[in-house]
């Protein structure tokens, strides 16, 4: 069931693959690699798709470098379906790329907040402040969200800081903890088992369950990291659990 | 039109009871798992057969069903797993539209086959909708009631239902369209149609083998105890969108069947998906149960759901979500 676009011209896009998914969902691959523009693409088809509004399309997933397309089998079969997603122009990636929002998160480093911090120092031969003034050095890219509500998959995490996950993972990792992984970082939004390197913690809340907005990031926004000191850690944290409150 | 609406007690919360609904879509891209009924197939006949739209929000029971103490008159129906229920120390039938009368007490004994029931009451349950549903995520601790599993004394709301239901009671569910619950079945699936993640014996293995539902299996996915599937290991897997019946395979071979509560994204290459019609048989396995594979193709799947989508229709007719009778 492969279909490769063999002929893409400006008005198709990039497809590399549509590969079905069992009866109800299809995954559209446009490359095979971690990379931005890929990525870009990605968002841009997604966004694409969500516009044409077809009924029967339950779910549209961006990750890395695919999209998957929840469908109604009731309503679509995966002709139909593969050949409608043929017919969705082309989309300039370099316009989708100005849309992101630009998210500015505090995190306080180190200590009982980034337990990990000082192994990834001595892994990466730096000293705790310089693994902080690296990871706060790069404007990241949210490439997807997964694993959990709210979850956002950055990068690129600067090489020097490219740490494998933990042996075993923690059974508990705190809310807002920031990890990191290969080259990779990302924020847990709330209390799972967790195996990436924590060296810091935000109390900006990334899933709120009850709010009007319950998730912070979508694909495509920016993430830049402030390092923060005890003070302000409290002061916010305590700010996020009064807006959670007000009706 | 008068409407009434149903409280109910719980008396003992059962080992997992969550409210359920067909599950909370439009959310994955932010990593938000849809949750909803293991087997949508019985949460939906339970609901028409008391007269409720198939995305109302039932009972899921696991294993060991609750007790419950009806404050007031209701419609109910048990589906799915046969776990013994009774009502005031009956047995009552299950697939069917049954009456409970104020201070009746519906208990659940011996789990006889399956092990997902499902309990409708005229109305469905009243809980808020969050992003649009009413599924429990545990995990999260998003949607049905305050989302965590029932509490012995947490009070059920049902929702308002009208006052010509009665005529429903007594209906029930044509035999032919039972489902064939069984502790070791045969789930056709599709097999992925990338060759590059798996030497070609593992698709005849997965095949040609019997898999045991590993004790650590839960709503997110079963653990499957068998033959190991043999991965090429040539290059890392980047992870991607996820769907509920999906065999992923992890680097020691053993494949992951993954359910209701899946994570929307993931990072093991898939071998093959559950087709949809086959996914409650999988959802009514328990540890130690087991289940052989057989290769089916897209097109004749897509044809057996849309069957079974008819012949439920003829025999239960859907209910509009805002038919004026409610």
């Amino acid at each position: 069931m492969t279909t490769d676009a063999e002929h893409p011209t400006e008005e198709t896009p990039v497809l590399r693959r549509l590969i079905p998914l069992g009866d109800s969902a299809v995954t559209v691959e446009f490359g095979d690699t971690i990379d931005p523009e890929i990525n870009a693409l990605v968002i841009s088809y997604a966004n694409r798709i969500v516009e044409q509004g077809w009924s029967g399309i339950v779910d549209i997933v961006p990750t890395y470098r695919s999209i998957t397309i929840h469908y109604d089998p009731v309503q679509w079969d995966v002709t139909a379906l593969t050949d409608r997603l043929l017919t969705i122009p082309r989309l300039n990636p370099h316009e989708e790329k100005s849309q992101g929002t630009l998210h500015e998160i505090p995190v306080l480093y180190g200590g009982d907040s980034g337990p990990d911090l000082e192994d990834v120092a001595s892994f990466s031969g730096l000293e705790p402040s310089e693994v902080v003034a690296l990871h706060t050095s790069v404007r990241y890219r949210v490439y997807m969200l997964g694993f959990t509500p709210g979850f956002p998959y950055l990068g690129l995490l600067p090489e020097k800081l490219a740490m494998p996950r933990l042996p075993t993972p923690r059974p508990r990792v705190p809310p807002g903890s920031v990890g990191l992984a290969d080259r990779q970082t990302g924020i847990y939004p709330i209390e799972t088992p967790g195996g990436w390197r924590l060296i810091g913690r935000t109390p900006i809340p990334l899933y709120r369950r009850n709010g009007s907005t319950p998730f912070l990031l979508k694909p495509g926004d920016l993430v830049q990291f402030r390092p923060i000191e005890p003070g302000e850690f409290e002061r916010l944290s305590r700010q996020m659990i009064h807006e959670d409150h007000r009706p | 039109m008068t409407r009434k609406r149903a409280e109910i007690d719980v008396a003992k919360p059962g080992w997992l009871t969550t409210i359920q609904d067909l599950g909370r879509y439009g959310y994955q891209r932010y990593g938000m798992p849809s949750a909803g009924a293991m087997d949508r197939f019985a949460a939906v006949v339970a609901n028409r057969l008391v007269g409720n739209p198939d995305q109302a929000a039932v009972l899921e029971c696991t294993l060991k069903g609750p007790e419950l103490l009806f404050r007031d008159d209701a419609l109910m129906a048990v589906t799915g797993a046969d776990l013994s229920p009774t009502l005031n120390g009956s047995d009552i039938p299950l697939w069917t539209c049954l009456t409970v009368r104020r201070g009746g007490r519906l208990r659940f004994g011996t789990r006889r086959i399956g092990v997902r029931c499902y309990l409708a009451i005229g109305g469905g349950f009243d809980v808020p909708l969050v992003l649009g549903s009413r599924s429990t995520h545990c995990p999260s601790r998003t949607g049905g009631l305050d989302g965590r599993p029932l509490r012995a004394g947490d009070l059920l709301l049902g929702g308002p239902f009208g006052s010509d239901v009665e005529r429903l009671v007594g209906r029930r569910l044509p035999d032919r369209l039972l489902p064939r619950y069984d502790r070791s079945i045969v789930a056709r699936i599709i097999l992925d149609s990338r060759r590059e993640w798996f030497h070609s014996a593992a698709f005849t293995t997965l095949t040609n083998s019997v898999y045991m539902v590993a004790p650590q299996s839960d709503r997110m996915g079963y653990r499957l105890i068998g033959p190991p599937l043999p991965r090429t290991g040539a290059h890392r897997f980047i992870s991607e969108g996820t769907v509920t019946g999906a065999l992923q395979v992890p680097a020691d071979g053993q494949p992951i069947l993954l359910m209701a509560d899946r994570q929307t994204t993931g990072g093991y290459p898939p071998i093959a998906t559950v087709i949809s019609v086959d996914v409650p048989l999988a959802a009514q396995l328990g540890p130690g149960d087991t289940v052989r594979f057989v290769s089916c193709s897209i097109v004749e799947a897509q044809a057996l759901l849309r069957t079974r989508h008819h012949l439920l229709d003829a025999a239960l007719p859907p209910v509009a979500i805002n038919r004026p009778s409610l």
